[in-house]
């Protein structure tokens, strides 16, 4: 049992963490709490829906499953365009909204802004899906039985390979390319960024494209597993501050480690208190990190 | 006559739009010249410095880096063209190593150019080049200063603005970094320097610059400001009879 | 035309409500610099509270003291300065943004309470049959909602003068210095993160009493009342009023309130029967484009503070 809560754990985790990257990057490189950021992740997955959409009328589809998965080589695709438009939509949203205001205004300005975005996107949503649940196919996906009596579905298993490849990605993009040393510097001191030739206009474009990019891809695949509601990334967005702030803010590994232990803990706490109070572990697990250690596990003391 | 490699005119500076600092400061510094800005605390000498790099907005007067306009630049366009700063404290990237560092003062340059002048400077500061990967964070204080001014000669600039380059350095180290800072403008490179120590500034300079209350006060040859007994009454905190002597 | 008189008492009264938890979140944000993103969840609090002092006794569920109303709306804010005091003393000393993520997340949490601990809020049938004292003054509802808006109006004046002689006493200039810069504050002498967690209670306190008049006088209380747009709605008044300014708080109260009843009403009329549905979504996106068009183009609000404060405490 206790088997079956770790895998469900990591597995939900994998999610969040894809998600907590871009808000984590977000909050130490724009400096400030996005509270939208967790819309990408929804409009990620309805851009999805259209995609696939578009893709049944010029033929292909939804696409011939690739045993043991539910979709087929359509995903792949799909989650490379998504991932496009979302950017597109962050970027948007960025000239529209967040650069305006970051130039006239305090940081505190830009979170409430993001409060309202968040509003603006979500209700749009329901206003152009409508409020029912939405699926990308209707096909019935059997669980794979694991040693130890734990039960999976391979999406979530690809799901979780997918996460690994796309951090690693960003390691090494981080780490050994002059755009991804860039930002780091830039999230240390933008200032000193600059006077070395830094152009943080284009680092901050690097941040949303980022950002965006996960929080798409992790809105399709909790999209495949789930059914999607306008509200499939709100519900996610506790999840995803615990996690960035377990994490420390600007910290990929982080983010990372930060998912996976509010996936876990959400799961695990099950075995204690009642499924119904699940959503509220990630707030406990904010005030535990505010109070003991505000700067998260591998952010720096400020 | 060469064009100056610095040439600021009527500088209005401030951090706020409604607070100005600098009220029409002007400079120059000539090819090979090091120069040398000192005067009290609050007379606006790191606002200058940073208006010339771009960090600072100004608001009225214009810049010329060896003699085309670059009012208004954005900071990391005239690092491109190059300005090099060196501020006075966090000058490093404490959480990147020695090795990025370097890269992200050669961030402008082409990337095979950019990795053969990390090798030149790691080769040059055997140092730096023991420790590439380790964090900038663990250097002392003259060992960030030396880096710092590595990672701002990465792009062979011609104007290098120093900003209190001995802050906090011991007397020893102190006059190590300005022997540096000599052979900097070898090759017709420019230095203009904030000091607080404004003796050994003006000792290791060619011209001075007095700044106080963000206009300029009074202007010269290093030695003859050194000399000069009122200026190192007001502005050196020397009393005329004993400007070598002992500090009270 | 009496039809019409009828729904501007209705009208008042809720805005006016609204406008007692706006000043609560003023003093925190427009004259203190704290960002509650949880002003449901204080709401939820004070109206919970009122509900079980003053409600009648039920099965299984507990309450049922049948408390008066001034007890009820007494203990309203008791309660939800309490929680703010819990909060606050966790949040208050660190970065704003921490603190608008904790609040939010105890908005989130307060609400999944009122929705499962049946015991004390009756679950998702919430609690019902709450007394409004005006039933007991006047017959017929016109007379009692006209004696129901005047008590909210007292209130509401009250809380106003209040507020008014605190941000113009010295307590109100320890905040704004507070605001301004934290570390010049200090340096004064003031512990700035007790007088932030003194702001916030306040605050908050108004935000339960806020929640308490609400259930007062619609008579039941329901976990899906405090969603979080509830939160959103308070902050636009804010902001399109004017922050740190009493008189554009409840301005903005005024204001934002007759756009979302009358979007509402200009909705259900011209809206074909298929999408009404959506009706709540096309108000939401509505509310959600105030916000963000009044911080873009006139983010000091309708009537924002006097300008002279944040000027000179910056220099």
């Amino acid at each position: 049992m206790i088997l079956q809560h770790i895998a469900d754990g990591l597995l939900s985790g994998a999610i969040v963490a894809l998600g907590a990257i871009g808000l984590s990057f977000t909050m130490k490189i724009l400096r400030f709490a996005n509270f939208s950021h967790s819309e990408l992740l929804t409009w990620g997955a309805y851009f999805a829906v259209i995609f696939f959409a578009v893709a049944a009328v010029i033929g292909g589809g939804y696409g011939t499953p690739i045993a043991p998965f539910s979709f087929g080589w359509p995903l792949l695709a799909a989650l490379l365009v998504t991932a496009a438009l979302t950017s597109l939509l962050a970027i948007a949203l960025h000239h529209l909204v967040f650069a305006r205001l970051n130039r006239m205004a305090g940081h505190m300005t830009m979170v409430f802004a993001s409060f309202g975005v968040a509003l603006l996107l979500r209700h749009l949503l329901v206003l152009i899906f409508g409020p029912a649940p939405l699926y990308y196919s209707s096909a019935l996906q059997f669980a794979m039985l694991l040693p130890g009596g734990v039960r999976v579905m391979p999406d979530q298993v690809f799901l979780l390979g997918l996460t690994v490849v796309v951090v690693i990605a960003l390691h090494l993009f981080l780490t050994r390319s002059r755009t991804g040393i860039s930002m780091r510097a830039v999230a240390e001191n933008p200032d000193l960024a600059r006077v070395s030739g830094v152009d943080v206009g284009r680092i901050v474009m690097w941040v949303w494209i980022i950002g965006a990019s996960c929080a798409a891809v992790a809105g399709v695949m909790y999209g495949l597993t789930v059914q999607l509601r306008p509200e499939l990334g709100f519900s996610l967005l506790l999840p995803l501050f615990a996690a960035a702030i377990l994490g420390g803010a600007g910290s990929l590994y982080g983010a990372v480690i930060g998912g996976l232990a509010v996936g876990l803990s959400e799961n695990l706490s099950v075995m204690i208190i009642p499924t119904t109070y699940k959503p509220a572990v990630p707030f406990l697990m904010i005030l535990l990190v505010l109070y003991f250690r505000p700067e998260g596990l591998f952010g720096e003391r400020r | 006559m060469t064009a100056p490699v610095l040439q600021a005119e009527g500088i209005v500076a401030g951090y706020t739009a409604d607070l100005m600092i600098l009220h029409g400061v002007s400079v120059e510094v000539a090819p090979g010249e090091i120069v040398a800005i000192i005067g009290p605390n609050g007379a606006g000498k790191s606002t200058l410095i940073k208006a010339i790099a771009g960090l600072v907005k100004v608001s009225a007067g214009r810049i010329a880096i060896d003699g085309r306009e670059t009012t208004g630049t954005p900071a990391h366009l005239l690092a491109a063209a190059g300005v090099a700063y060196v501020p006075q404290t966090d000058n490093v990237f404490a959480t990147l190593s020695i090795e990025e560092n370097l890269v992200l003062g050669g961030v402008t340059l082409p990337g095979r150019q950019a990795r053969a002048r990390i090798e030149e400077a790691l080769a040059r500061y055997p140092m730096l080049a023991e420790r590439r990967r380790q964090k900038a964070g663990i250097l002392s204080g003259g060992q960030r200063q030396m880096l710092a001014i590595a990672r701002a000669l990465m792009t062979a600039p011609r104007l290098i603005l120093l900003d209190e380059p001995t802050a906090g350095l011991s007397p020893m180290a102190a006059e190590e970094l300005f022997g540096l800072i000599r052979g900097l403008v070898g090759g017709g490179a420019a230095v203009l320097m904030v000091e607080q120590n404004a003796r050994a500034a003006l000792r290791h300079s060619d011209r001075g610059y007095v700044l106080a209350e963000g206009v300029n006060r009074i202007e010269g040859a290093s030695d003859a400001l050194l000399a000069d007994a009122e200026i190192g009454a007001i502005f050196l905190g020397l009393r005329p009879a004993d400007s070598e002597g002992l500090r009270p | 035309m009496i039809g019409l008189v009828a729904y501007l008492v209705f009208f008042l009264i809720v805005a006016l409500i609204f406008a007692v938890a706006v000043l609560g979140l003023n003093l925190q944000w427009g004259f203190t610099g704290l960002f509650n993103a949880g002003v449901a969840g204080f709401l939820a609090i004070g109206a919970y509270t009122m509900a079980i002092l003053t409600g009648p006794s039920r099965e299984a569920v507990l309450g049922g003291y049948e408390l008066p109303f001034a007890v009820g709306l007494l203990g309203a804010m008791l309660a939800s300065g309490f929680a703010a005091l819990v909060i606050g003393l966790i949040t208050l000393r660190l970065r704003d943004e921490f603190l608008a993520v904790a609040t939010f997340g105890i908005a989130v949490t307060i609400q999944l309470v009122c929705v499962n601990w049946e015991y004390v809020t009756g679950g998702t049938l919430g609690l019902i049959s709450i007394p409004n004292p005006s039933r007991a003054l006047a017959d017929g509802p016109f007379a009692q909602n006209l004696i129901y808006l005047a008590l909210v109006a007292v209130l509401a004046g009250l809380v106003f003068v209040g507020l008014e002689r605190i941000v113009g006493a010295p307590w109100g200039r320890v905040l704004k210095a507070v605001r301004e810069d934290e570390t010049a504050a200090a340096s004064l002498g003031k512990n700035p993160v007790r007088v932030r967690l003194e702001a916030f209670v306040l605050g908050c306190m108004l935000m339960g009493l806020s929640g308490a008049l609400y259930v007062g006088f619609i008579g039941y209380v329901s976990p899906f009342d405090f969603l979080p747009i509830v939160t959103f709605q308070i902050w636009t008044m804010l902001i399109v009023g004017g922050s740190a300014n009493n008189r554009g708080a409840i301005l903005g109260a005024l204001i934002v309130w007759a756009v979302w009843t009358g979007s509402g009403f200009v909705i259900s009329k011209l809206v074909p029967p298929s999408v009404q549905a959506q009706s709540g979504a096309m108000q939401a996106v509505l509310i959600g484009l105030i916000l963000v068009v009044t911080l873009l183009f006139r983010p000091r609000g309708l009537i924002g503070e006097k300008i002279a404060v944040s000027r000179h405490a910056r220099d």
